[in-house]
């Protein structure tokens, strides 16, 4: 309920800066996208691994993509737009996807929300910081090194985890395999 | 028929690319040999193993230029060598990425960072990047303690420097100080896996 009245909330704010940001700069199209990610990106969701668990555990019938990443990992970067298709293709309904930052969190405010804001990630991003590594990483998958990035996949019993990065093709291929 | 040779490819196709993958995760286990090697230092000379002579074992640790948890530890490392080389223990440091890929962590580059940093160690070029997959590393940082054995080098701790990258003076279990100062006792090292986030190697 809570959450509901909250997501209500955000919308009228991002409507009503839309319509502000639409009224005082016409001209500053830029400008506008970036007060309406900024709506989004004010609250990053930081969590340890208790907080992360219960998104690799959801037992509903979509398949959940959960992609560990960082800002300054190279090859993350480069699948991130592969990842954010299928967010835009499925709108959240059949497939989600959780882009977890294992960002610095000195840099969660200097680099990962400007970074979120500047490639308008829509896929929810949510930040880990749990310094205890050893213990989480086999929680994700007892066969992960630590290695990023690094994905999981899953929908109901059906669980696979690679460490390895992906191409277009090879991750809708995947894909399918999971929503049929 | 059809159908059926249609699906034994497939099958065949399939466990062809699960053996691939297993053959990917392979590398060493605790109490394996290590393979020694040659390979280039900053200084331009060849290292081995086997040059040293008096060492009882080595801190083989797979780390680069451009990784920020690589960073992170450099310190560290450094403190790890000073620490431990003079007890027999040196640390070996082998920067395992494609400099083509990764163009930060060419030679020069790495010669850069060594002596900005003043590391006491050699840090190793994988030319070719023929060592790391033996050893099975798959990210920088990635640490190998071996020990001298009349075997050879023998694989004792694999994983990470500690249990906290982000902040050196919070570090509440120094995995790999543990692992050193157990087989320095003659004892058997208790915790022999860790593991920790780092960045991919680079091919």
């Amino acid at each position: 309920m809570f959450d509901l009245v909250e997501d209500l909330f955000k919308r009228t704010l991002f409507i009503g800066i839309l319509l502000l940001a639409g009224f005082s700069c016409n001209d500053k199209k830029e400008n506008m996208a970036q007060v309406a990610v900024n709506a989004q990106t004010e609250e990053l969701k930081i969590v340890d691994f208790e907080g992360l668990k219960p998104y690799l555990n959801k037992t509903d019938d979509k398949t959940y993509i959960i992609n560990f990443w960082a800002t300054w990992c190279a090859p993350c970067v480069k699948e991130l737009p592969y990842f954010e298709e299928i967010t835009k293709q499925y709108q959240g309904k059949e497939v989600e996807v959780i882009l977890v930052s294992l960002d610095f969190p000195r840099q969660f405010e200097s680099k990962l929300k400007p970074f979120i804001a500047d490639k308008n990630l829509q896929s929810e991003v949510i930040a880990l910081n749990d310094m205890d590594m050893n213990s989480w990483i086999p929680q994700v998958d007892e066969s992960w090194s630590g290695a990023i990035p690094a994905t999981l996949i899953y929908r109901q019993g059906k669980r696979q985890f690679f460490e390895k990065s992906f191409s277009k093709q090879e991750l809708q291929t995947l894909l399918k395999q999971f929503i049929n | 028929m059809k159908v059926f040779k249609t699906l034994l490819g497939v099958v065949a196709i399939f466990a062809t690319l699960s053996f691939a993958n297993l053959n990917d995760n392979e590398g060493y286990d605790i109490g394996d040999i290590a393979t020694d090697f040659s390979l280039e230092n900053i200084d331009g000379k060849m290292v081995s193993l086997s040059d040293y002579k008096n060492a009882k074992g080595f801190i083989v640790i797979f780390t680069c230029n451009t990784c920020p948890y690589a960073v992170a530890y450099e310190d560290r490392i450094i403190e790890l060598d000073k620490k431990f080389a003079s007890l027999g223990y040196p640390v070996i440091a082998i920067m395992p990425n494609n400099p083509e890929v990764q163009p930060k962590d060419s030679m020069e580059d790495m010669k850069a960072r060594a002596k900005a940093k003043g590391f006491t160690f050699p840090y190793l070029m994988d030319a070719g990047q023929k060592i790391y997959p033996q050893y099975g590393a798959t990210k920088t940082p990635h640490v190998y303690i071996l020990q001298k054995t009349n075997k050879g080098n023998q694989v004792k701790y694999i994983g990470a420097i500690d249990d906290n990258y982000q902040d050196a003076s919070a570090v509440q279990v120094k995995y790999v100080e543990n692992a050193i100062d157990a087989l320095l006792k003659g004892k058997e090292v208790s915790e022999t896996k860790t593991r920790a986030i780092g960045c991919t190697i680079k091919v």
